[in-house]
């Protein structure tokens, strides 16, 4: 299948993704009960965005009307998810960063109060991807967010009022936050943005009651930096040495090397383990950094009280392509030949989707999901990702057919996870592009890239996909197909319905089984946010979804770019020339429920 | 009048004595014209004036205007700088667009000399001290012909790099809202 389309090169090889098959395997594994709220971006601490509601289900989704909405006040890209906590919920808005919590025991959930942590202007200059904020986490009666600017916030989730303030980012290398936190314990967990900034990463944990840094650790540089110490135990030999950090890159380029942690935690109780994924190396231009670029592109398995690591695994090492490793990773006992695994599974950027033991780091399995011209698979002996030389970037050469795409077979917009069926739902890319290395030069809180890319869709012409994968067999079980990329996140529930958004602006249901479309909205901006959804103080259940086009594609919208240039926002220019004619900027909360 | 002044001189010394300077008012002495503010205008609109008002353009930024050589350099520095880094090629991404009619800060030479150096408190960092005054009007030059304000015989005609939008020889000229009130068509007023 999907063989037509932009193959430019009879001779390239092209890797096949795996094709239809899978099949439904209702999961026995644990999962976490269900307090049918929504207190952290991820849902439950393993990343399924599971809800064991089922209220509203394929039966009467077709029902669903809008209950109330909210406008954030701020028309850019809106990624946040709504936090829902002891019938409040709680919006984080893109930059000014606003804090909005709504009385849900109101008619209308009237506003209770707003905070406004201020911050500079500047910030706005030295993101990426537009001025998003990926929202909130609560506990203990706070909570704790992350603004542009480079401050982690705890507020008191009743009064509103400010608790802590810790300064993590320094703006003036072009260091910024948009991560979704995560409370395990005591602790919350952030990471930093700024990978396009040359900008170190780096993963914090900070104390709950009073923000100081309790550990942090950096992706690049000497092993104490990135606590490595003696309970590091990588599975694969590439990955094993003293201070790869600092080995790995040319002289002192691992001080501006990239690596950030702008992506979600999961965390394992059982193992007190946090994993998550660090992003590209910089610059995007790898002809100026030979070797393989630890921590970069990889995951992070950490200890969560002294965030020492335990184990690593790189898939993408010397990243050609911005394949950052941030997706998030799905925490599920899988049978796996006959014996039960604690695995974690991710959908990579780079267009694998991977099986990974999550107390080991061996990779279990890596199917291809996407198609692929850059990479013939993975080696599972030595974990290596099998490169295709002729698609390597080269400075002052335009390498055609590069796929996936920079952002990747996948981006940051999250999968979920249902046990009734055992399928995963992951929104994803069906890109490809054109690049061509230029010289980098890093000038301090200035983009630090040296390429120049240009976007456009894969065989079969839809740049967006959602598709229900089947974790055992490695093969879809359906697929929905969108012409723009699907860069909202999904949420599945107990009703068998997977909720997702479009960046023309349509919310819609799917049936878990097939995919076919049960009910649809079309809100009033394109959606690249997280669905939600909870049970109301009423009893009711709610579904919950912020509206507003921006995000990396999205700000071709909202920073009303001019597409006649390929590289309008850093290449989506050429894949989305006519956004602007189906969407404007936009920052609305959606509430549905039935009548 | 005596006693006044005396009040007024007791206050001034007693401000002086306890070390605030809280209080103590600036008496301008007006003299002509060293007094009047000036600065690099970024609205058409001036207070006291009675028309819309352009910045007048500055002899050393349109002599940058008027040499391919200048506006090539210009082009070659954009991406050195990293301006290209938000910008793209004119189409934008983290900065605004470049290419289009419009203008944040305005589209006059001078005024985008002044978004370079001072910098703009929305993201545009400041170049002050960092870049040549020559190489600023350079890409004051380029920067312009990316919207078409340049002749045609000046503004770049091919890109050393990969082609990503039209030569900026090519683009069509853009109409700023602040550009040259010369020239345009007037309704009754």
């Amino acid at each position: 299948m999907l063989l037509s389309g932009c193959q430019k090169s009879a001779t390239q090889e092209v890797m096949q993704p795996a094709g239809f098959g899978g099949v439904m395997h209702p999961y026995s594994g644990p999962m976490e009960k269900d307090d049918e709220e929504w207190v952290r971006a991820t849902k439950d601490y393993a990343n399924t965005r599971y809800s064991a509601l089922d209220q509203i289900n394929t039966s009467n989704v077709a029902n669903l009307k809008v209950a109330w909405t909210f406008n954030t006040g701020v028309a850019r890209g809106q990624e946040a998810a709504p936090i829902i906590a002891n019938n409040t919920m709680y919006v984080v808005a893109p930059w000014p960063n606003k804090l909005f919590a709504l009385d849900l025991t109101k008619p209308g959930a009237p506003l209770k109060w707003s905070y406004d942590p201020n911050p500079s202007p500047a910030a706005k200059g030295e993101a990426c991807c537009d001025l998003v904020n990926r929202g909130a986490v609560y506990a203990d009666g706070k909570v704790f967010y992350n603004t542009l600017d480079g401050y982690t916030v705890a507020v008191n989730a009743d009064s509103g009022k400010l608790a802590w303030r810790t300064r993590m980012g320094n703006l003036a290398l072009g260091e910024t936050m948009t991560m979704a936190p995560m409370v395990v314990k005591d602790k919350v967990l952030v990471g930093d943005s700024g990978g396009e900034f040359g900008v170190r990463g780096w993963v914090a944990a900070l104390n709950t009651k009073d923000g100081k840094v309790v550990w942090q650790a950096y992706s690049t540089g000497p092993d104490k930096d990135v606590l490595i110490g003696d309970r590091f135990k990588p599975f694969y030999d590439g990955d094993k040495g003293q201070d790869l950090g600092v080995k790995t890159w040319p002289p002192d380029a691992w001080r501006i090397g990239g690596g950030t942690a702008w992506g979600f935690m999961a965390y394992d109780p059982a193992q007190n383990l946090v994993y998550y994924g660090t992003a590209n190396p910089g610059p995007w231009n790898p002809e100026v950094r030979p070797g393989t670029n630890k921590w970069t592109s990889g995951v992070f398995a950490r200890d969560a009280d002294t965030g020492q690591a335990v184990w690593f695994y790189q898939m993408s090492p010397h990243d050609l392509y911005d394949w950052d490793g941030i997706n998030e990773n799905v925490l599920l006992d899988l049978p796996v030949q006959g014996q039960t695994r604690k695995v974690l599974i991710r959908a990579d950027r780079n267009g694998y989707l991977y099986v990974i033991d999550r107390t080991t780091g061996q990779v279990l399995s890596a199917t291809s999901y996407v198609y692929t011209t850059t990479t013939t698979g993975v080696d599972l002996k030595t974990g290596e990702l099998q490169r295709v030389p002729e698609k390597e970037p080269k400075t002052g050469q335009e390498i055609r057919n590069i796929c996936p795409v920079a952002p990747g077979a996948k981006d940051w917009q999250p999968m979920s996870f249902s046990p009734r069926t055992g399928l995963l739902y992951v929104p994803h890319e069906n890109m490809c592009m054109d690049e061509e290395g230029v010289t980098p030069n890093y000038i301090a809180g200035t983009p630090y890239v040296g390429a120049n890319v240009r976007y456009y869709a894969g065989p079969g012409g839809n740049e967006g996909e959602l598709m229900a994968w089947d974790p055992l067999s490695g093969k879809k079980v359906w697929t929905v197909t969108d012409k723009y990329p699907m860069w909202s996140g999904t949420v599945v529930t107990a009703g068998d319905v997977v909720f997702y958004g479009t960046m023309d602006g349509w919310f819609r249901a799917a049936d878990a089984r097939t995919g076919k479309t049960l009910w649809q909205f079309k809100t009033g901006s394109g959606i690249v946010g997280q669905p939600v959804t909870y049970r109301g103080p009423d009893g009711k259940q709610y579904v919950a979804i912020l509206s507003g086009i921006g995000g990396w594609p999205g700000a071709i919208v909202s920073n009303n770019l001019d597409t006649r240039d390929d590289t309008a926002a850093n290449g989506w220019g050429s894949a989305l020339r006519d956004l602007k004619n189906v969407t404007q900027a936009g920052g609305t909360l959606y509430v549905f429920s039935l009548p | 009048m005596k006693t006044e002044l005396a009040w007024v001189t007791l206050a001034g010394v007693l401000m002086w004595a306890g070390g605030c300077k809280r209080e103590q008012r600036v008496f301008d002495p007006g003299a002509a014209q060293s007094q009047i503010a000036n600065g690099v205008v970024l609205n058409e609109v001036h207070a006291g004036a009675e028309h819309l008002q352009e910045p007048s353009p500055s002899p050393s930024g349109t002599k940058y205007e008027q040499s391919a050589y200048a506006v090539g350099e210009g082009k070659r520095l954009f991406e050195s700088y990293n301006c290209s880094g938000c910008h793209q090629h004119g189409g934008g991404g983290i900065g605004p667009a470049l290419m289009d009619a419009e203008w944040i800060y305005g589209s006059h030479p001078e005024q985008i000399y002044s978004d370079i150096v001072q910098g703009r408190p929305n993201g545009m960092p400041s170049f002050a001290g960092k870049i040549p005054e020559y190489q600023v009007w350079e890409l004051v030059a380029y920067v312009r012909s990316m919207s078409g304000q340049l002749p045609e015989d000046v503004a770049p005609s091919r890109s050393d790099e990969m082609a990503v939008t039209q030569a900026e020889q090519a683009h069509p000229k853009e109409h700023p809202p602040d550009e040259s009130q010369h020239n345009v068509q007037r309704g009754k007023q």
